[in-house]
C-alpha cells in the first residue's frame, strides 16, 4: 500500500497504486446462493487486470460489487484516498461495458453514446466534443447518425465501448464483452480495446472465461474458482511486451497460456 | 413478393370476384331487394341516403375516437401507476380483467339505466377499448432491458430521467400494438352500445341505422350502413398503422422491411 496514492500518476500498466482493494467479500442472493466468500483482490491504478474463471464463479458478481451495483453481504470494498476524493466529486467516473451492446434501440449511434453525459445534465452541443472523440477512439465517427439495429454485432460493441469511455472514466469495467463476438472480430476489438487502454492511461477490470484472451489483453490475471467465488491464483504478464500478432503467434504467449491453463484446471479441480 | 404488384392486385382480384359473384347470384335467382339487395343496389342507396348516413357514420367515428382517447389517457395513466407501485397493479388489475371478461352487450342495458344515452355508449366503447392499452403498456413498461435500468443507475439517473428516457420509449411500441387492437375495439364497443340503445328508440349512430333498417325491412340501406361500418373500421386501422409505422419506422423490428 503507498501512502501518498495522489503521487502516483496512472501507468500504462505495472505496478500502480492500489486503486480499490476488496476484503473478505462475500455475496450472498436473496435465494441463499452464495456467489462470493472470502474474496480478497486488488486492482492497481494503471492496469489492465482480468477476472478468468469458469461460469458462476462470481467473477461477474465482483465486477458488479465494484461498479457500485449490488452491495457485499460481508467483507470491506475500499477505495483508494485520492479516488475517494474523485468519487465524491464525480460519482460516476466509471464506464461499465455489459456482455451484450445493451443499446438503446431507439436512439442513434450519437443518442446512445451521449447517454452517461445527458443523465448528467449535459446538454447535445455541449457534449458533442466528448461524443465525438469517444466515436473516434473506437473508429465509429462516420455512424453517428445510424441506429443500432443497423450496425453489425462489432460495431454495436464498439458503440457500447465509446459509451463508457464518453466521460473519461478512470476505471473501465468489462463483464465479458467480447464473449457474444466472432473470433475475427473479437482479435480485432482487442487490439483496440489495447489501443485504447494506452491512449486513455485508464484501469481496466476484464471479465472473461477465455484463457487466450486474457493472456492476449492483461498485465494480471486473477484466476477465479466456483462454489465458493474467489481468487485461486494470479498470473502476471510482462505489461511492456508489445501486444500484437507477432506475440499471439510468439513461443511466449503458447507458454503463458499454457500456464493459465493449468491454473484455471487447478481452480476448477479445487473442490 | 413484398414489392410485386400481385400483392395489390391479388386481394383487390378475389374482393371484385366477390362482389361481381354476389352480383350474379342476386341477378339470376331474380331475387327481390328484401332479400339480398345487389351491390349496385347498395350503392345507389348509399348515394340516395347519403345525408342520413353520412351524419349517422359522424356520430359513431366521434363515439369512437372520444372513446379511444379516454382509453388512452385512462390505460397509460395506470399503467403509469402499476409500474411505479407493484402492490396498485396487484390491487386493481383483476378489476381491470372483470371489466375486460365480462361481455360488454351484458352490461349496456344497465349502463343505459344509469346514464344519458351519449354516456352509455361511450362507456361501452371505452370500456372495452381501455384494457388493451392498459394491459400492453403495462407490459412494455415491464419490459425494460435490466442491463439498461443498470447503466441507467451508474449514471446516477433519477427516477424522473429513468421514466422519460427508458421506461416509455421501451413501452412505446407494445403501446402502440395495443393501441390498434383498442382502435377497432373502440368500434365494436360503440356499435354495441348504438344497439342496445338504438332498441330502445333513441341514438343516431350507423349500429342505430342498422337496427331501425332491419325493422323496416330496408335492407340496402342495412347493407349500406354495414359498408360504412367496415369502412370506419379500416380507416381507423389503417391511421392507427400509419402513426405506428412513423413512430417506430427507424429502429423497432416490426416496422422494417416494408409495412404489414
Amino acid at each position: 500500500m503507498n501512502a501518498h496514492p495522489s503521487d502516483i500518476a496512472p501507468r500504462p500498466a505495472g505496478e500502480g497504486a492500489p486503486l480499490l482493494r476488496l476484503s473478505g467479500v462475500g455475496k450472498r442472493f436473496a435465494n441463499s446462493v452464495t456467489s462470493l466468500e472470502g474474496l480478497d483482490m486488488e486492482v492497481r491504478a494503471g492496469e489492465f487486470v482480468s477476472l478468468l474463471g469458469p461460469s458462476g464463479c462470481g467473477k461477474s458478481t465482483a465486477l458488479r460489487l465494484i461498479a457500485g451495483l449490488a452491495e457485499p453481504s460481508e467483507g470491506r470494498l475500499d477505495w483508494a484516498a485520492d479516488e475517494k476524493a474523485r468519487r465524491a466529486q464525480h460519482p460516476h467516473a466509471i464506464g461499465f461495458v455489459f456482455q451484450e451492446p445493451t443499446l438503446m434501440p431507439w436512439a442513434s449511434v450519437f443518442g446512445n453514446v451521449h447517454l452517461p453525459l445527458k443523465l448528467a445534465g449535459v446538454g447535445r452541443r455541449a457534449a458533442e466534443p466528448a461524443i465525438m472523440e469517444a466515436l473516434e477512439l473506437v473508429g465509429l465517427s462516420a455512424f453517428r447518425d445510424a441506429y443500432p439495429r443497423e450496425l453489425s454485432g462489432g460495431m454495436k460493441m464498439r458503440v457500447s465501448i465509446a459509451r463508457a469511455l464518453v466521460t473519461k472514466p478512470r476505471l473501465l469495467l468489462m463483464d465479458e464483452p467480447f464473449a457474444a463476438l466472432d473470433e475475427i472480430t473479437r482479435f480485432k476489438l482487442n487490439n483496440d480495446l489495447l489501443e485504447v487502454w494506452r491512449r486513455l492511461n485508464c484501469t481496466i477490470v476484464f471479465v472473461t472465461h477465455s484463457v487466450f484472451e486474457s493472456v492476449y489483453l492483461s498485465s494480471r490475471i486473477l484466476v477465479f474458482r466456483a462454489r465458493p467465488g474467489r481468487v485461486s491464483a494470479e498470473l502476471s504478464i510482462a505489461p511492456d511486451q508489445p501486444r500484437d500478432e507477432a506475440f499471439r503467434t510468439s513461443p511466449e504467449y503458447a507458454a503463458l497460456c499454457r500456464e493459465t491453463s493449468l491454473a484455471l484446471a487447478r481452480a476448477m479441480d479445487a473442490h | 413478393m413484398a414489392t410485386s404488384p400481385l400483392r395489390w392486385l391479388l386481394p383487390l382480384g378475389v374482393l371484385a370476384a366477390l362482389i361481381l359473384g354476389w352480383e350474379a347470384v342476386v341477378k339470376l335467382n331474380n331475387l327481390p331487394p328484401y332479400v339480398l339487395p345487389a351491390p349496385d343496389a347498395v350503392l345507389a342507396t348509399l348515394v340516395k341516403d347519403r345525408a342520413v348516413l353520412f351524419a349517422s357514420m359522424l356520430v359513431t367515428l366521434q363515439t369512437t375516437l372520444v372513446a379511444l382517447a379516454l382509453a388512452v389517457v385512462g390505460g397509460v395513466a395506470l399503467a403509469l401507476l402499476f409500474a411505479s407501485a407493484r402492490i396498485v397493479e396487484f390491487s386493481l388489475f383483476p378489476i381491470a380483467v372483470i371489466l375486460q371478461v365480462t361481455p360488454v352487450i351484458a352490461v349496456a342495458p344497465l349502463m343505459l339505466i344509469y346514464l344519458s344515452t351519449d354516456s352509455a355508449v361511450l362507456l361501452c366503447a371505452w370500456i372495452v377499448a381501455f384494457f388493451p392499452v392498459l394491459s400492453n403498456t403495462t407490459l412494455g413498461l415491464n419490459s425494460v432491458d435490466p442491463n439498461l435500468r443498470d447503466l441507467f443507475r451508474l449514471s446516477g439517473a433519477s427516477r424522473w430521467q429513468t421514466l422519460i428516457q427508458l421506461k416509455l420509449p421501451t413501452a412505446l411500441p407494445y403501446f402502440l400494438g395495443g393501441l390498434r387492437i383498442a382502435g377497432g375495439l373502440a368500434l365494436i364497443g360503440a356499435v354495441v352500445g348504438e344497439i342496445a340503445a338504438g332498441s330502445a328508440g333513441q341514438g343516431s349512430g350507423l349500429a342505430f341505422r342498422i337496427v331501425e333498417s332491419a325493422y323496416r325491412l330496408n335492407i340496402p340501406r342495412l347493407f349500406a350502413a354495414l359498408l360504412l361500418i367496415s369502412l370506419t373500421g379500416i380507416l381507423i386501422y389503417a391511421a392507427l398503422s400509419l402513426l405506428s409505422w412513423l413512430v417506430l419506422r427507424r429502429w423497432h423490428e416490426s416496422e422494417l422491411g416494408g409495412r404489414t
